[in-house]
């Protein structure tokens, strides 16, 4: 128990909210998928299974057994936020949903989506160093500060917090891989080096949390969800890792790939 | 058939040094932190200067291991691959990683020691000789992979 004395704000009404949404969500992409069929070729289905994992990944952190554990033990918070923030992000970012929305929407919705994508903001928050600071930045604030234990007793900030890991993530995520429309693009190079720095970070704060826990939570608990925090995150950067190395070896084939034999 | 092509001895000696150093990395995680709990995951004497330095050099690890081995593929497929380069690099990776994480890590940062509760220095000798000799492996077998390509 991390801290059973504590307040906790009643959480009931957030679940039953990011149950509809992800319900919501994941019937928006199969009639989206539909809308596409009728005008373009085929939606890829595995898409829509990346979709699916993702939306329910992402909410399994807020919503259901693992959310009620995860406001007591430490372990599950840390599995949760692993799904929400790392997993579910790319999970999402490989179903494309920005292809098939600007497929989807009306030409005229999609130009001003597309006039968006392309604006100033949108090319200062998807630049790999904002979104890894946005993302690895918001980590240290959450449990090098008091703000932990603050998020427990209000419902609102807990959601707003949890919306930042996620949309901080996701960002991240497209920020590096580029797989769905990416409007700004840099380098390989550059992306590999945002990638490792974030990720050493991400290591460097696990092992603070080992050796300062945030809150009231017990060592032994603490000990496990940072271990957990650094190999999880290894394991899911990993994946990163490969498949921005997988993508630079693809972009650079030689021209006449075809025509070589083997 | 096709002409001989030129190696590309800047990638060969960059993708073989990345998967030195990350395979080093991977074998000091697997075994010495997993599989023989030696190391240990945080010393609580570690200043905060080592658990960065730490966690960077283990994030550019798992980086390396990867991209060296896809330099490798593209070296590779473009027939550009120079065997004995390469393996002089890998070992230079190898010693490096072994090397460094001995010295500068273990005993100027301080992140954790090669065993606990044990007289440390044998441990020492023999993690820091082990990097040297591999070091010195791949900086001899660069000498002759230079001389190979000079004569051919």
């Amino acid at each position: 128990m991390m801290h059973s004395h504590m307040n906790h704000a009643n959480f009931a009404a957030l679940e039953i909210a990011v149950g509809i949404i992800a319900a919501v969500a994941l019937c928006l992409y199969l009639s989206a998928m539909l809308i596409s069929n009728r005008k373009y070729s085929k939606w890829k289905a595995s898409r829509y299974f990346w979709w699916v994992l993702g939306i329910i990944f992402a909410a399994s952190a807020l919503s259901g057994p693992l959310a009620e554990l995860s406001h007591d033990n430490f372990i599950a918070h840390m599995v949760g936020h692993l799904l929400l923030g790392m997993l579910a992000p790319l999970l999402i970012v490989f179903s494309r949903p920005m292809m098939l929305l600007m497929r989807t929407l009306p030409v005229q919705t999609a130009k001003r989506v597309s006039h968006l994508l392309n604006s100033r903001y949108v090319k200062f928050i998807t630049n790999p160093t904002a979104a890894a600071i946005l993302n690895i930045g918001g980590l240290y604030l959450l449990y090098m500060t008091d703000l932990f234990t603050l998020m427990h007793t209000s419902l609102w900030l807990y959601a707003l917090v949890h919306l930042h890991v996620f949309l901080a993530g996701y960002l991240f995520t497209i920020s590096i891989i580029y797989t769905d429309i990416t409007t700004h693009r840099y380098s390989f190079i550059y992306r590999g080096i945002v990638l490792v720095l974030a990720l050493g970070f991400h290591k460097v704060l696990s092992k603070l949390i080992y050796a300062h826990p945030p809150g009231s939570i017990l060592k032994t608990e603490a000990e496990t969800g940072a271990m957990l925090m650094y190999y999880g995150g290894d394991i899911i950067d990993l994946m990163l890792i490969i498949i921005l190395c997988y993508q630079w070896y693809r972009s650079t084939a030689p021209k006449p790939g075809k025509a070589r034999p083997i | 058939m096709h002409e001989k092509k030129t190696p590309d001895i800047r990638s060969n000696i960059i993708s073989g040094i990345f998967f030195g150093i990350g395979l080093m990395a991977l074998i000091d995680e697997i075994i010495f932190h997993q599989i023989l709990q030696w190391h240990h995951f945080y010393d609580h004497s570690t200043p905060f200067i080592g658990i960065l330095s730490d966690g960077l050099l283990n994030a550019f690890a798992l980086f390396a291991v990867v991209l060296g081995l896809f330099m490798f593929a593209d070296l590779n497929r473009r027939e550009r691959r120079h065997a004995s380069t390469w393996v002089a690099s890998f070992f230079i990776g190898l010693g490096g990683f072994q090397l460094f994480d001995g010295i500068v890590n273990h005993k100027l940062l301080q992140i954790h020691q090669v065993r606990y509760g044990v007289e440390i220095l044998p441990y020492d000798l023999a993690w820091n000789i082990t990097g040297a000799l591999l070091l010195s492996i791949g900086i001899v077998l660069m000498i002759r992979a230079r001389k190979q390509r000079q004569a051919g």
